[in-house]
């Protein structure tokens, strides 16, 4: 017997032929607001974010390119994705950079697909705009722009409106370590330097 | 067969050391507190955590309940999506399956996410055998590999390990494994997440194939998930060209919308944050982005085992959080060195003989009575896992695989004489009246709240009344003072 037939053969020797229904899972849970009552949507976005030590600058559409040039000041090769469509000082499109390659940039700017107003989370699906995985992982700052329209309540409201198929990441805050006496320290291998740029819908 | 760390006296042994060593007893006590306080504070703030922990269990019930039929929803999906499925009965099957797909690319070194399954496998010593070196890079994993040591924490491995120890390990072994660490290397946390960024990120870069596990495996769409911290596990998940995950097979949900009570409960139960900072999902192989050869691993290595016990079956719902061990007041005081296993603190105490069985192994039979049954375990669990009453269940499976020993143990024997004394009248009174006797002994003192105790009973009872005191036995029995009063009361009152 090849190891699928015998661990199909054990799981079912386990579960045996008789098997009764169980109580349907009660999915009430994502009717429920996961925000404190009175919340902000965005404004506790913004503050959830920064309690990770992540920057956050809120503008107008028309400060965009302003914002993100501030927000990537002193570097000087920027990666930047297709469909990007934003002009960056310094930009390096992304052409199959080598991780080598890419270790070499100072910075990159993204967009993401939402933001999470319960944990301060950004969700990142790579898709144009957003680039494939490893261009927010390996240069040390990455610049992240997001409309304020974007933000969702919670993960239960994330989870349904993100496509599976796709390959995520889910970001909160910059990279960090608990492992040195449950201590937080901000910065271990993704970027050092997470800022926001939140772009109000007006 | 999980593993025991070969050479590992059992519990009640090593846990007696643990105890006497008072540098590892204030870290696991600054660590533990901490975490514990993290979360607390975390959770505090889901209003209806208790609704969430009772649907996730619920979740987690449904699927095992019919695991087969999911697994073969997951194979389809993950094969549609260009991975290659691979089923392991044990760890000789999952190690040979990674080592195999290495020597097929010709590497002699991979990268490794963080994961109990491999850990559990013993794959890194499988791959050395091969000549393949596996680099761990999480940080808590570099410093107990670095270190030579072993990990006693199924979150934060190096938990044992103080600030000025993981310097220490970082100075002198770092250079043998490749980057050396900075000559002006100091002990703050911060610089020494730095010395491990930079000693590690060579490896990422150079690195042609990764091994992960994965925290959950969706079987709809066949999409992986991997919840992380320090970006090492999106190093190796994205970089290289071959990635390989072994994955338990009670790690399966129903549906990518599932995710949602599992990626809320999970983060603040683990590391006490509302998210962690990196959660990475992908689904088989994606053109132009990631590894395109995506290989997964399904383990069985004893998990049909606990799947076969209807009461331990729940057992498998564990999404190895470590809130258990973070809250547990014996796993604050020895560590998790003394548990001897890949999985310590009181889910261990009931995974690692549901998956290696009991009767054989000494140690893993210590396992189930390293606890105090304070439920403090049950409380905290995101899954609703009752570990107190499977620690019970486990403690009963042990007595039951040593009924027919040729040499019963001390406790076996001393049952079976309480079962013949209580199992006569007439032997019951002289016992009775024996224990009466020992209620006048002059060893007897009064307990906080006035209850009076024997402090101290002659051998073999003072393996009892060693490190417990006994409550004084009743002078008079119920059945002496109802001869001599209670029946004529009765009669009285009528």
């Amino acid at each position: 017997m090849s190891a699928r037939d015998d661990v199909l053969a054990a799981v079912r020797a386990a579960l045996g032929e008789d098997r009764p229904d169980l109580p349907a899972v009660d999915r009430s849970y994502r009717d429920r607001d996961p925000l404190p009552a009175g919340a902000d949507l965005v404004d506790l976005f913004v503050e959830r974010v920064e309690d990770y030590r992540a920057e956050v600058t809120r503008c107008a559409a028309a400060d965009l390119e302003a914002t993100v040039a501030a927000a990537l000041a002193g570097a000087e090769r920027v990666v930047v994705p297709d469909g990007l469509d934003l002009a960056v000082r310094g930009a390096v499109p992304d052409a199959d950079l080598t991780p080598t390659g890419l270790d070499a940039v100072d910075a990159v700017v993204t967009r993401a697909s939402l933001g999470v107003a319960e944990t301060g989370t950004l969700v990142l699906t790579h898709g144009p705009g957003e680039g494939r995985r490893a261009i927010t992982l390996v240069p040390d700052v990455h610049v992240c722009v997001l409309p304020a329209s974007g933000v969702v309540r919670g993960v239960t409201d994330a989870v349904a409106a993100l496509d599976p198929v796709r390959p995520q990441t889910w970001v909160s805050g910059p990279s960090a370590t608990s492992d040195i006496e449950l201590d937080r320290v901000e910065g271990v291998h993704g970027p050092r330097t997470l800022h926001v740029v939140l772009v109000s819908d007006a | 067969m999980a593993r025991t760390f070969v050479g590992m006296p059992p519990f009640p042994v090593a846990a007696r050391s643990a105890l006497s060593d008072t540098r590892l007893r204030r870290n696991l006590a600054h660590a533990t507190g901490t975490i514990r306080e993290k979360r607390a504070r975390v959770v505090a703030e889901v209003e209806d955590w208790e609704d969430l922990r009772r649907q996730a269990a619920a979740v987690k019930d449904a699927t095992l309940a019919r695991l087969d039929e999911h697994l073969l929803t997951l194979e389809a999906a993950l094969t549609a999506r260009g991975a290659t499925v691979h089923w392991a009965r044990d760890a000789a099957d999952a190690c040979a399956v990674v080592a195999d797909v290495a020597r097929a690319h010709g590497v002699d070194e991979v990268v490794k996410v963080k994961s109990m399954a491999t850990q559990e496998i013993g794959l890194n010593e499988a791959l050395a055998a091969q000549g393949i070196a596996a680099w761990e890079t999480d940080l808590a994993e570099l410093i107990v590999q670095l270190g030579d040591d072993l990990p006693s924490h199924i979150l934060v491995p190096a938990i044992h390990r103080g600030r000025a120890e993981v310097r220490e390990i970082f100075r002198t072994r770092m250079a043998a494994a490749g980057r050396p660490a900075p000559d002006d290397l100091t002990d703050d946390p911060a610089a020494l997440a730095g010395a491990a960024r930079l000693h590690l990120r060579e490896k990422f870069l150079r690195a042609r194939m990764a091994v992960s596990g994965a925290n959950f495996a969706v079987a709809e769409t066949g999409t992986l998930v991997v919840v992380e911290s320090e970006g090492n596990g999106r190093m190796c998940l994205t970089l290289p060209e071959v990635l390989v995950s072994v994955v338990g097979i009670e790690k399966v949900v129903p549906t990518f919308g599932d995710l949602d009570l599992f990626l809320r409960l999970l983060p603040r139960s683990s590391t006490g944050e509302r998210m962690n900072p990196y959660t990475s999902t992908w689904t088989g192989v994606t053109p132009g982005d990631g590894p395109q050869e995506v290989h997964v691993v399904l383990l069985d290595n004893g998990r049909t085992r606990a799947l076969a016990d209807e009461v331990a079956r729940p057992v498998l719902r564990c999404i190895r959080c470590s809130a258990c061990l973070n809250v547990c007041p014996v796993y604050e005081r020895v560590g998790g060195h003394a548990y001897g296993s890949v999985y310590p603190g009181p889910i261990g105490a009931i995974l690692n003989p549901m998956l290696t069985g009991v009767g054989s192994d000494p140690a893993t039979d210590a396992l189930p009575y390293a606890s105090t049954l304070c439920g403090a375990c049950g409380d905290v669990c995101p899954v609703a896992i009752d570990i107190p009453g499977l620690l019970v269940h486990e403690r009963v499976r042990v007595v039951d695989a040593h009924r027919a020993d040729p040499r019963p143990k001390p406790e076996a024997l001393a049952m079976r004489a309480a079962a013949w004394v209580l199992g006569d009248s007439r032997r019951m009174a002289l016992g009775e009246r024996a224990s009466g006797l020992a209620g006048r002994l002059r060893t007897r003192r009064a307990a906080p709240g006035g209850r009076g105790v024997l402090g101290w009973l002659p051998f073999p009872g003072s393996r009892w009344t060693g490190a417990r005191d006994l409550p004084t036995p009743p002078v008079e029995s119920f059945r002496a003072w109802w001869r001599r009063t209670g029946r004529d009361e009765g009669q009285g009152r009528r």
